[in-house]
């Protein structure tokens, strides 16, 4: 077919420029986007960098399983790592059940009436105040107990016994219980989205089935949120890991011969496991405090303890974010909208 | 091409005799003078109809006349939208439905719904049909079993998903996720059967198998269907009701009212008149 060609030119190249100059802004918002991931990645990789060079030499096996010493050669990570791992399982125990079922009050019962929309906007609040600010609240809720007097309690466990002192005084428990209230708001947003997330059509599927409203939240919803609400959990827990703030204003101690629960290695918890039951009353140290000391120390070798101290507790941090992610796609294989 | 009158009189219609006893016996569900709101927008208006038991009735009618809310104040589903009222009485077995000591989880396990869009629960294929029984107490494996099989087999799924009952429900295709929800309000073993759609995003063969089902499970169950495929009400129901905006129009056999509707807007609308 033949057409005239010299009709349709003018046209064509207005519309070829417009093409180009709407490809060129394409392109240009691409390479923005493309720069902003690189930058923050280098970032991080000059620091990881940096931080595992000075680490190297520093970071061992002895470093990680023995208590810290007086000597720098002798600096050691146990106290703190055991002591976190005390303060995360005890805080996940208790913002799990109470995060969730908030949660589910939040979500399936409570009527948006003006006051629950308050408490909705005043949770979403508490996520953004600063952790120094709950330190401080827990420090005169648990820690003092508003300047309670000092008393001792005899609690038996039937296999044990210990002594409760009630000002909680500077414990793992009054830390967990600091580091609950951190990161109950992110248990309860993650846990509400995840909630809301399970479609309406499920619900309406059990209760055609004669199901009450208690059986399609237990059988039904919160298996399907729970995906959600894990990695929320999860990713609520690496930041209770890291926190120091709160930790160092409860006056968690900076130097500690011994290992929660009076253990001076870890071999004693295996002979002598009745001391596990008072380790949550113990003083206690945390792997991020015992960072923040090592670096105010003046002598330059602390520097590199410190370091190592940091690639440990990255390592605990990526291991933590890793079994998210596990959790997530090995949930979500089962579970498919 | 078939009119609808020779579709209607398709062998699937039972012998006039047996209609003639059904429709004498006690009906399964009637309402009288029933009306429904939404909050302020009522939705059904004075539904006086009489549901006959063990057959398959057919709900039709224009999008938005009120199917669906009809459908779902019979097993009293609309409780779960809030500001909903229903006013005039249902009575499922000549008794109320609506009245306070009346428990609704025990009326859902009698009358039973299979939803428009299949709805599988994130669940492997056996924990969905057994998701019923286990609710209304049923803890013995062995019988829940046995209760899978069975309704797994009503529902013409057996064969198909025998070896991988543990299989998650979601890997099903379309067809037999419906088939499976069928089976999942089998498992409760209702009387009624209320169906909204069920073949609606089917493929004609899937569909085919469904209406064959329903055709098989009308001698122990009451029906009800909402369709918007005439040939297919024609096919598988026995009564059509018809709706429009609403009201009732026009409730009769099915053959009478697709051959010879009472009704003006009856008659447009099966012949497609209609809007
Ligand atoms: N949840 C609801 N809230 C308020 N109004 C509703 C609700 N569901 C339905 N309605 C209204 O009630 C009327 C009847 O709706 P219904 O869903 O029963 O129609 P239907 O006959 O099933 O239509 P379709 O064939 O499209 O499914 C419509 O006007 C609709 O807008
Ligand atoms: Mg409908």
């Amino acid at each position: 077919m033949s057409t005239v060609p010299n009709q349709t030119e003018p046209d064509h190249s207005a519309s070829a420029r417009q093409i180009d100059s709407r490809h060129s802004i394409g392109k240009l918002f691409e390479f923005a986007c493309w720069a902003s991931t690189w930058v923050s990645l280098i970032v991080l990789l000059v620091l990881l960098a940096s931080v595992g060079y000075q680490a190297t030499g520093w970071l061992s096996w002895r470093f990680v399983t023995s208590l810290d010493g007086v000597k720098v050669q002798e600096a050691g990570l146990l106290a703190g790592l055991v002591g976190s791992f005390w303060l995360v399982s005890i805080t996940a125990l208790m913002s799990v059940p109470l995060g969730v079922g908030a949660a589910i009050y939040l979500e399936e019962y409570a009527k948006p009436t003006l006051f629950t929309r308050f408490i909705r906007l005043n949770i979403a609040n508490l996520a953004g105040v600063p952790s120094i600010v709950y330190g401080i609240l827990g420090f005169t809720l648990f820690v003092r107990m508003f300047g309670l007097p000092k008393a001792t309690y005899a609690v038996s466990l039937g296999f044990t016994t210990f002594s409760l002192q009630l000002p909680l005084g500077r414990s793992i428990i009054a830390g967990a219980m600091t580091l609950t209230l951190l990161s109950l708001p992110v248990v309860i947003i993650a846990a509400q989205e995840a909630l809301r997330s399970v479609p309406a059509s499920v619900r309406h599927a059990s209760y055609a089935l004669g199901a009450s409203k208690w059986q399609t939240i237990w059988f039904q919803v919160l298996p399907a949120a729970i995906p959600g609400i894990l990695t929320g959990v999860i990713l609520a827990m690496s930041r209770a890991i890291g926190e120091s703030a709160p930790i160092a204003v409860l006056g968690a101690a900076t130097y500690i011969g011994y290992v929660p629960g009076k253990f001076k290695s870890l071999s004693e918890v295996v002979t002598q496991p009745q001391k596990l039951a008072a380790a949550p009353f113990d003083q206690f140290t945390a792997v991020p405090l015992q960072i923040y000391n090592w670096v105010n120390e003046p002598k330059q070798e602390y520097q590199y303890v410190a370091a190592a101290g940091i690639v440990v507790l990255l390592a605990v941090l990526l291991l933590l974010n890793g079994s998210a992610i596990f959790i997530r796609q090995h949930f979500q294989k089962k579970i498919r909208w | 091409m078939q009119t609808f009158g020779q579709l209607a009189s398709s062998p699937s219609a039972a012998s006039g005799s047996r209609l003639e006893q059904l429709a004498a016996a006690l009906p399964k569900f009637e309402t009288r003078g029933m009306n429904f709101f939404y909050g302020t927008h009522q939705a059904l208006f004075d539904i006086s109809l009489k549901v006959p038991q063990k057959s398959v009735t057919a709900l039709i009618g224009p999008s938005g006349c009120g199917k669906s809310t009809y459908l779902r104040t019979l097993n009293r589903m609309n409780d779960i939208i809030e500001h909903t009222r229903v006013m005039g009485p249902v009575l499922l077995d000549g008794k109320e439905i609506y009245s306070p000591d009346v428990d609704v989880v025990s009326l859902r396990k009698r009358v039973g719904m299979v939803f428009q869009k299949s709805t599988p629960f994130p669940k492997s294929i056996f924990d969905n049909v057994a998701y019923g029984p286990r609710i209304h107490g049923n803890r013995n494996r062995q019988s829940l079993v046995e209760i899978v099989e069975k309704c797994l087999r009503q529902a013409a799924l057996w064969e198909e998903v025998k070896d991988r009952l543990k299989d998650s429900a979601m890997a099903l295709s379309g067809g037999q996720q419906q088939r499976l929800c069928i089976a999942r309000a089998l498992a409760t073993s209702p009387e009624v059967l209320l169906m909204d759609e069920p073949a609606s995003a089917l493929d004609p063969a899937s569909t085919s198998r469904v209406e064959d089902l329903i055709i098989e499970l009308k001698q122990n169950y009451t029906i009800i269907i909402v369709t918007h495929n005439m040939q297919q009400a024609a096919r598988i129901s026995e009564w059509t009701a018809f709706f429009c905006q609403g009201r009732l129009v026009e409730f009769g056999l099915t053959k009478q009212l697709f051959t010879n509707p009472v009704q003006k807007e009856t008659e447009d609308y099966i012949t497609g008149r209609f809007g």
